[in-house]
């Protein structure tokens, strides 16, 4: 399994995952760079991710969309803060209406990604914080997420049925 | 999980193993409610649905106070999407990208632009 550790800062809002690839950093670093590869991960198998716009330099920009198995769109941007390839991204994640444009109020995710050689592979960190726990919980409200399988997921279901 | 924690799961799924109990949760999450008030929605005794409201207050599901003659109960959402079980959840979003990331970087994946292994 590449997940090789998780961590949940729960005062922070905060999810690190470190996972380890079998492949160098140069390689890695072209899951994010690249649009064409981007939208192969990002989004589950049943909301596949297209990604409209790509700007990853500081200050620069990267939109997309999800389609749904009904064929419903979830629009999405990053604003890009920090990139230092092939090492480190620094991102905000948030929700955008149909036009692109971000939502007023919708949860940001604050997003990083930092690439390092490993075991002659590449050690990748991922972090995303929510600023408040308001937040977490829309996010999850808002469908992003795929196969929660936690006990408590499935009692989530059974109170919103 | 520590023997609180198990403690607290038995009265958690003991409390949701009810349809009356899922039902009268369902409300409250959605609002304040009183005693009275619910007990006119189902087909048994206010007593019933008085100790149907007390399992689920003993399961931290909900949170009940007093006005005046009436008790008035309403669903804590906090005990029911605690952090850790919403970081949990998140949790499966980025598993999920990582496992492809995988995919895509593995030699298994034969249409990746770059080299192969």
């Amino acid at each position: 399994m590449p997940v090789i550790d998780v961590e949940k800062d729960l005062d922070n809002h905060r999810l690190t995952i470190t996972a380890q690839f079998a492949a160098p950093v140069e390689r890695v670093w072209q899951i994010w760079a690249d649009p064409r590869q981007l939208e192969t991960w990002w989004g589950p198998p049943t909301h596949p991710a297209t990604v409209v716009e790509h700007d990853l330099a500081a200050g620069g920009s990267v939109a997309y969309y999800m389609t749904g198995p009904d064929g419903e769109k979830f629009h999405g941007w990053w604003r890009v803060t920090v990139v230092e390839p092939p090492h480190r991204l620094q991102y905000d994640d948030g929700f955008a209406d149909a036009e692109g444009n971000p939502v007023e109020g919708a949860p940001v995710a604050h997003n990083s990604a930092e690439l390092t050689p490993h075991e002659g592979g590449t050690r990748m960190v991922t972090t995303s914080t929510y600023a408040t726990a308001d937040e977490l919980q829309k996010v999850l409200e808002m469908g992003a997420v795929e196969g929660a399988s936690a006990a408590m997921g499935q009692i989530d279901e059974l109170l919103a049925a | 999980m520590s023997d609180v924690g198990e403690d607290r799961a038995d009265a958690l799924f003991h409390a949701l193993a009810d349809r009356t109990r899922r039902d009268i949760l369902r409300r409250v999450l959605a609002g304040e409610h009183s005693v009275t008030t619910l007990a006119t929605k189902y087909d048994m005794s206010f007593a019933a649905v008085q100790k149907h409201v007390t399992v689920l207050q003993r399961a931290g599901l909900l949170t009940k106070r007093r006005s005046g003659r009436e008790q008035l109960a309403t669903g804590d959402v906090e005990a029911i999407r605690s952090v850790a079980s919403m970081l949990t959840e998140y949790e499966t979003v980025w598993r999920g990208r990582v496992a492809r990331i995988d995919q895509l970087l593995g030699p298994r994946q034969p249409d990746t632009t770059s080299e192969g292994d």
